[in-house]
């Protein structure tokens, strides 16, 4: 284990129960025996950038088994705020690598929205108005404190190693594996790596040395991010507002954050003075607009940003394989950013340890291309559309963007047009190679190359969530009738398999308890699990170690289930 | 599939054209706009059909940029 120790430079001495402050955790740089090796030393799997992307790439890797090396260019995590919704999906995925309880326990769940046009209220929306599901549609939680988390789970892994101020300068790819050039304090040294992903954001070093460029449409539109710490009366929802009376002709938009912290985002327009605009004399007016006299808050942070659409053409270059800002770019209108970067990382992730450990051939990684090329498009999309209606671009586009808002008072039709921001929703991988296409008819979301969704089930004997059962392995889950045992394929499928896969059997609601065993047996406690995978008795999915739906039938047939399995990890 | 109908199709034509620019009477050129544009949105979401939509889309820029 490499992994130093942070120094702490508040001079508080660390604390079991309470977080640190990730922001002001300095990680030093250590000299690694690479360097003093006498040819570059060989690593499987070497991550580029601690970011959220890098670290959950990383970690994700790490818990399937591969030795991972993450260098980062910096020795501290997120300076600010900057991405605080994360999604559903998101806080899913973490929950797999080990870390959702506590970015769920610290953040601000939230799923409601209000909408305002001057100075009224338009209307509210509910982003998850089921219950039965164990995670909220969204938390609101400061990107470093993601970041630390994700980082004190990546210390749990022995065979992870983080160096930090480990600048990689130069890149020279190969059909056996990439040479990778790393600055350091103290010099330059060399390594060579298997397989590369490149996490190292928007302005990433790797592109360019690769003579990449990312593609994509630039708007012409400043925000102004302020963090202020105050004691404030608003509900944890996002509100948003078109034209408010205290910013006149923009847009601002206010989150609330863990630590009572709040989010405030002030369109500016394109002439705005990016310099000026970030001096507290000018902020501190902005804000005192928005929330009256009298309210005492704190400026704590201060961003002023511009942003663009974009995406570079293809995800893998050989042995490269980009992932989050890196490989795309979106607004932040809807929190398409970090969340599908998040995504990119879990893609990748465990069909990387397939071909590290030879179950999968290398094309396999051309999915992950073909699977998130178009998530990229399907971001891009939507946070394209909802810029053009929060920043008319036209006074014609104004014209129809301020009609829709005096219709959506009363016009429910008009309130579907209002975009303040479509906000992420997992894709799913519809056209995705590793499907199976459906032979038999089924009803509902759950089609080949969905996200599984979550459901409350019972297992052994107590309440648990479906996807704590799902994910990291192949999952097989088959539905069983009343009074039904496991079928003996079940076990036989999941044992003969080439790649891990889990066998997982599905009780109807109030069947007895059954025995912890082999295979194990969940129940669908509340019957939500079957209705929302339009289940019946036979009903059998096989789901990716990404918990994504990769193929399902109405019955259990293990030439069927092989066929899908090879397929899904690239035999087919 | 529903097309675009180029055909008449209202029982009345004058009386809604009396209608449509009665619906502009004292408005300004802002107003009018503004009033147009929620007229669009309200006939759009009446027909529904978004290729009759792009249809007509099409049929009216074609009325302003070509000869």
């Amino acid at each position: 284990m490499l992994n130093p120790l942070p120094r702490r430079t508040d001079g508080a001495t660390g604390c079991a129960m309470a977080d640190p402050d990730y922001q002001a955790l300095v990680f030093p740089y250590v000299r690694s025996p690479d360097q003093d090796a006498p040819a570059p030393v060989r690593h499987p799997a070497v991550v580029v950038g601690a970011g959220p992307v890098g670290l959950a790439a990383a970690v994700d890797l790490a818990r399937h088994g591969v030795p991972v090396l993450l260098l980062d260019e910096d020795e501290r995590l997120s300076a600010g705020s900057r991405a605080i919704c994360f999604a559903k999906r998101t806080l899913e995925i973490f929950d797999r690598l080990g870390c959702g309880d506590r970015m769920v326990a610290k953040g601000v769940g939230w799923k409601t929205g209000k909408v305002f046009f001057r100075d009224a209220p338009v209307y509210a929306f509910d982003l998850l108005p089921e219950t039965g599901h164990e995670r909220p549609a969204f938390i609101n939680l400061q990107q470093y404190y993601v970041e630390g988390y994700l980082l004190d789970r990546a210390r749990e892994l022995a065979n992870l190693e983080i160096r930090w101020r480990n600048r990689v300068i130069g890149i020279a790819p190969d059909a056996d594996g990439v040479t990778l050039t790393v600055t350091t304090a103290e010099g330059d040294y060399r390594l060579r790596a298997d397989w590369v992903i490149a996490a190292d954001g928007a302005r990433s070093t790797l592109r360019a040395l690769l003579g990449l460029e990312s593609r994509g449409r630039v708007f012409r539109d400043r925000f102004l991010i302020a963090d202020v710490r105050m004691s404030a009366p608003f509900p944890a929802e996002r509100w948003f507002w078109f034209d408010p009376p205290f910013h006149p002709g923009q847009s601002v938009l206010l989150h609330r954050q863990p630590d009572d912290v709040w989010r405030v985002d002030f369109q500016l327009g394109w002439d705005a003075d990016p310099v000026e605009e970030r001096k507290p004399e000018r902020v501190i007016p902005r804000i005192r607009a928005l929330l009256g006299e009298g309210v005492d808050f704190a400026l704590l942070w201060v961003s002023v940003y511009t942003f663009a659409c974009l995406r570079i053409e293809r995800f893998r270059h050989g042995r490269v394989l980009f992932a989050g800002d890196a490989a795309h770019g979106v607004s932040p209108f809807g929190a398409r950013g970090a969340n599908s970067g998040i995504q990119d990382a879990e893609n990748l992730a465990w069909k990387l340890a397939l071909v590290l450990r030879g179950k999968a051939p290398e094309h396999l990684l051309d999915s992950y291309d073909a699977e998130r090329v178009p998530a990229a498009d399907e971001n891009i999309l939507n946070s394209t559309r909802s810029t053009d209606f929060i920043t008319p671009k036209s006074e014609v586009s104004r014209t129809f963007r301020d009609a829709v808002l005096r219709l959506a008072r009363d016009c429910p039709f008009a309130r579907r047009l209002v975009n303040s921001g479509r906000l992420s929703v997992p894709a799913t991988l519809r056209d995705s190679p590793l499907n199976t296409p459906d032979e038999e008819p089924f009803a509902g979301a759950m089609v080949p190359g969905a996200p599984a969704t979550d459901a409350p089930v019972r297992a052994g004997g107590r309440p648990s969530w479906f996807l704590r059962h799902v994910g990291d392995t192949f999952s097989l889950v088959h539905f069983l009738g009343a009074a039904e045992a496991p079928p003996a394929a079940l076990r036989g499928l999941a044992a003969e398999a080439a790649v891990p896969l889990r066998a997982l059997a599905v009780a109807l609601p109030g069947a007895d308890p059954p025995a912890p065993g082999d295979p194990a047996v969940i129940e669908d406690a509340e019957g939500l699990l079957a209705a929302r995978f339009d289940a019946c008795p036979g009903t059998t999915y096989l789901l990716r170690p990404d918990q994504h739906v990769c193929a399902r039938w109405r019955r259990l047939d293990p030439p069927r289930v092989r066929a899908a399995l090879a397929r899904a990890t690239g035999h087919a | 599939m529903a097309t675009l109908n180029l055909e008449s199709n209202l029982a009345d034509p004058d009386a809604f054209y009396e209608a449509l620019i009665e619906m502009h009477r004292d408005l300004t050129p802002e107003q009018s706009a503004a009033a147009n544009a929620a007229l669009i949105l309200l006939l759009a979401n009446q027909v529904g059909d978004l290729a009759v939509l792009r249809a007509a889309m099409a049929r009216a820029r074609a009325t302003v940029t070509t000869d």
